[in-house]
């Protein structure tokens, strides 16, 4: 495969020469996209990193005009590849899990349901620990709009990523971080009213 | 919960900042902060909001690494090579 410049592959996929240059850039995704995921488990993309490459081939090509040249056009390329492969697999995940079961889960640290396991070595630290995640759990309820709260007991304590959050919510992964930043900043400024540390609200670890 | 649950939520709160990138406008820089790190340059300081962004967004950061992956594998990058670059920029040599 030829080496081309940034100029000489937006050219060539615009031009006649396209079957060829259109060739070779699959070539470049596929190779990246096994590189890329050699770790995890094969069978998660073995039978698909072809249709993924092609995929993000036809995302490459409508969008050719907003390549801006700040890097080497195969690594423009290989992002928009990296970005379809993750939608991907995080879609196949995630797919049995409810954002409900998510929340649930979330929540339940915050109603003492469920209390700090494996660092609070006394029962006076354990009362403490709890009457903080309570206490968090009230501001949480006080200062957040309801879908920040959910997007952050979702993101952030349930571990659900975030472009699977926004689509349960019916929103997008930018959108949703906006949210988010929005209900960091409420809560923090929240907790420094009240005259408290984050680390002495979440009673963890200053030194971890 | 768990310490980590704990920790991850302290630090997402505690560390949030007025001014903060989107995943859109992360993106957008990826492919650029990608090849500085790969030249052995400081992405992190030339690219500080980038950087930020990849430490308190999982989805961000997960294709981040990828991406670095697959650029090392094409481009037969090695830690050495990572590394010389580092050191000379700490020592202003060309």
């Amino acid at each position: 495969m030829r080496e081309r410049s940034n100029e000489e592959w937006l050219a060539a996929l615009r031009g006649a020469r396209r079957e060829e240059a259109v060739a070779d850039l699959r070539v470049v995704l596929v190779r990246g996209l096994k590189a890329a995921f050699a770790g995890r488990g094969r069978c998660e993309l073995e039978t698909s990193v072809e249709d993924l490459a092609h995929e993000a081939l036809m995302k490459v090509l409508d969008n050719l005009d907003s390549f801006r040249g700040e890097s080497r056009f195969t690594t423009w390329a290989q992002k928009i590849a990296i970005r379809v492969a993750f939608t991907e697999l995080r879609r196949k995940h995630w797919r049995d899990v409810s954002l409900q079961d998510v929340l649930e889960k979330g929540e339940s640290c915050f109603s003492g349901l469920d209390t700090v396991v494996d660092s609070a070595p006394t029962p006076e630290e354990t009362a403490t620990r709890r009457l903080m995640l309570e206490t968090l759990g009230r501001f949480i309820e006080e200062e957040l709009t309801e879908r920040q709260r959910r997007a952050l007991v979702a993101v952030i304590l349930g571990g659900m990523p975030l472009e699977e959050v926004a689509r349960r919510m019916g929103t997008t992964r930018g959108a949703l971080y906006k949210l988010l930043h929005d209900a960091r900043k409420k809560l923090k400024k929240r907790i420094e009213a009240e005259g408290f540390s984050i680390e002495e609200v979440l009673g963890v670890d200053d030194e971890r | 919960m768990n310490s980590d649950d704990l920790d991850r939520l302290a630090r997402a709160i505690g560390g949030t900042s007025e001014e903060e990138i989107g995943c859109d406008e992360c993106f957008e820089q990826l492919d650029r902060f990608v090849e500085m790190e790969l030249a052995g340059l400081d992405a992190a300081e030339a690219m500080p909001l980038v950087k930020d962004h990849l430490e308190r967004c999982g989805d961000c950061r997960e294709e981040f690494e990828a991406l670095l992956a697959a650029l090392q594998a094409a481009r037969g990058s090695s830690p050495v090579r990572s590394v010389w670059g580092r050191l000379r920029r700490i020592f202003g040599v060309g």
